[in-house]
């Protein structure tokens, strides 16, 4: 099991955590204007790298709060995690 | 090929065994090759033997980067059905099964296909209602499929527990009879050794590490790490690792890897005669021939490549299982390992030209690959021996996505996902 490292809570086992998917995707601006390849890229197209991967955690049985992680696909090890709005720690760039 | 009979059996004996033949050369790369196949899984293999056998295209390459059937060929629960919701899932797994049926015999190698019957429970009224859709569905499409109560599914399973007053209780459950399960190993193996005898280059510890493309665009070889291998046709049948392997021609799927469990556990007598799953509780269960209990879990909440998984995740199945199956729980579980499988947003695969002229795509099978690898194989090989898919496949395409044709497998559950 993985101890993730809640920025509001500090380390907790990986039970108290649900997985948000992919960080950093931006809610279209104006969906009207959206054409299927640009839907097809914001519904569909994930990034699933075999290295460091930035993504979405919620401590769910804890603070409740939403965080973001840089974590390395190749090992779970968890390179960083940090709050939402703050933008990917340097040194730990997908 | 030296075939494989009772009587060449009985000849090797009166020999001691001693003159047994390797059952495919080790091939090294040559500079050119008609078609290359990356991934040396059952899927790739069995995509070589029909290039060859079916389409007359013998100058072929399989590019594996470990050993063949190292990854999750050999790393599945092995199971065997094809009762789908959808018309087009039906059909595809379908063709699939029926190959299944004739495998042993057409590659000459007992792949040890059992069709003992493949039963998945209903836990509660939704699982009910949504399972006997399932049968009618399936038996609309020409897939046999029979709804049995609890007490007809402790008469084909006796060691299930319908106590009602469990956590999870059996309330009733599908059977498929045509579906069973198959050794995995010998599946490679068969194919391997089917495509070798056809003129195939089986070419292990050979990793992909780049897709050259020409000045117009199309592929024109792959670089490896025991040099560049020229082709215009690739085939890219990399399980977990296509998102990887496709990056390097700068296509993106809709793809994410995570991994899946499974578990064995010491060898007992036979106890256990058929498959049971149950996809409320991410459990499926059946005995193999060595006498294991073969169980599979579910994956676990995030994308990874690690080929392991969150030991919680096993204990949640080992508790259900426990609880089905009471007379289990001292059992001693001996082995557990991971996968890592490319799951689809609608949990349907994609066998598919990509929009890079001469490479194809084979992936997207998420959990459940392994009871396709025959049908995969033909069409995969058809795709590409053809430059279009076979009407089977045509459904299967990477453009759904954008087209919204999803084939929604996802919702359907009786996926185990």
């Amino acid at each position: 099991m993985l101890v993730i490292n809640c920025p509001y809570c500090g380390e907790r086992p990986e039970l108290e955590f649900s997985y948000g998917g992919q960080a950093h995707i931006a809610r279209p601006l104006k969906p009207a204007e959206l054409g299927d390849e640009e839907w097809n890229a914001y519904l569909y197209l994930r990034a699933n790298p075999k290295g460091h991967h930035a993504e979405r955690w919620r401590h769910i049985h804890g603070c409740a709060r939403f965080f973001n992680a840089v974590r390395d696909t190749r090992t779970d090890h968890f390179v960083a995690t940090y709050k939402i709005g703050e933008p990917v720690p340097e040194g730990s760039r997908t | 090929m030296q075939r494989f009979s009772a009587f060449s059996l009985f000849r090797h004996g009166l020999g001691r065994h001693q003159d047994w033949k390797p059952q495919w050369r080790k091939a090294s790369p040559k500079p050119a090759y008609d078609a290359i196949i990356v991934g040396g899984g059952g899927h790739g293999l069995g995509a070589a033997y029909y290039l060859a056998k079916a389409y007359g295209i013998r100058n072929v390459a399989v590019l594996e980067k470990g050993w063949i059937g190292g990854g999750n060929t050999g790393r599945n629960t092995t199971i065997i059905r094809s009762n789908y919701l959808f018309d087009e899932s039906a059909a595809l797994y379908d063709h699939a099964l029926k190959l299944w049926e004739g495998l042993s015999q057409e590659l000459n190698y007992n792949v040890m296909f059992s069709q003992r019957g493949v039963m998945m429970l209903a836990h509660n009224i939704h699982d009910v209602q949504v399972l006997r859709r399932h049968v009618h569905a399936n038996r609309i499409n020409g897939v046999e499929s029979e709804w049995l109560t609890p007490e007809q599914a402790k008469e084909f399973c006796p060691p299930l527990n319908i106590d009602p007053n469990i956590r999870y209780p059996v309330l009733g459950a599908t059977l498929q009879r045509r579906g069973g399960t198959a050794r995995h190993d010998a599946v490679a193996w068969g194919y391997a050794r089917a495509a070798d005898a056809l003129g195939v280059d089986i070419i292990e510890n050979c990793e992909v590490t780049g897709i050259k493309r020409d000045a117009k665009g199309e592929v024109a070889g792959v670089e490896t790490t025991r040099g560049f291998i020229a082709s215009k046709r690739i085939g890219v049948s990399a399980a977990g690792h296509t998102s990887v392997v496709l990056d390097m021609a700068h296509v993106r799927l809709p793809l994410e890897s995570y991994p899946l469990q499974a578990l064995v556990s010491e060898p007992v007598k036979p106890i256990f005669p058929c498959v049971v799953m149950s996809n409320t509780i991410h459990a499926y269960m059946s005995q193999s021939d060595k006498g294991e209990l073969v169980i599979g879990a579910g994956t676990d909440a995030y994308t990874s490549y690690t080929q392991r998984g969150g030991l919680h995740i096993a204990t949640h199945t080992l508790e259900a299982i426990c609880e089905l199956f009471p007379q289990f729980r001292r059992m001693r579980m001996l082995r557990n390992w991971g996968g890592i499988v490319d799951v689809t947003p609608d949990r349907s695969p994609i066998i598919a030209k990509t929009p890079v002229k001469g490479l194809y795509v084979n992936c997207g099978w998420g959990t459940g690959g392994f009871k396709a690898t025959p049908g995969a194989a033909h069409l995969f090989a058809h795709t590409m021996a053809r430059d279009e898919p076979h009407p089977i496949n045509a459904p299967f395409t990477i453009e759904r996505f954008r087209d919204g044709f999803l084939i929604d497998e996802a919702a359907a559950a009786a996926v185990a996902h």
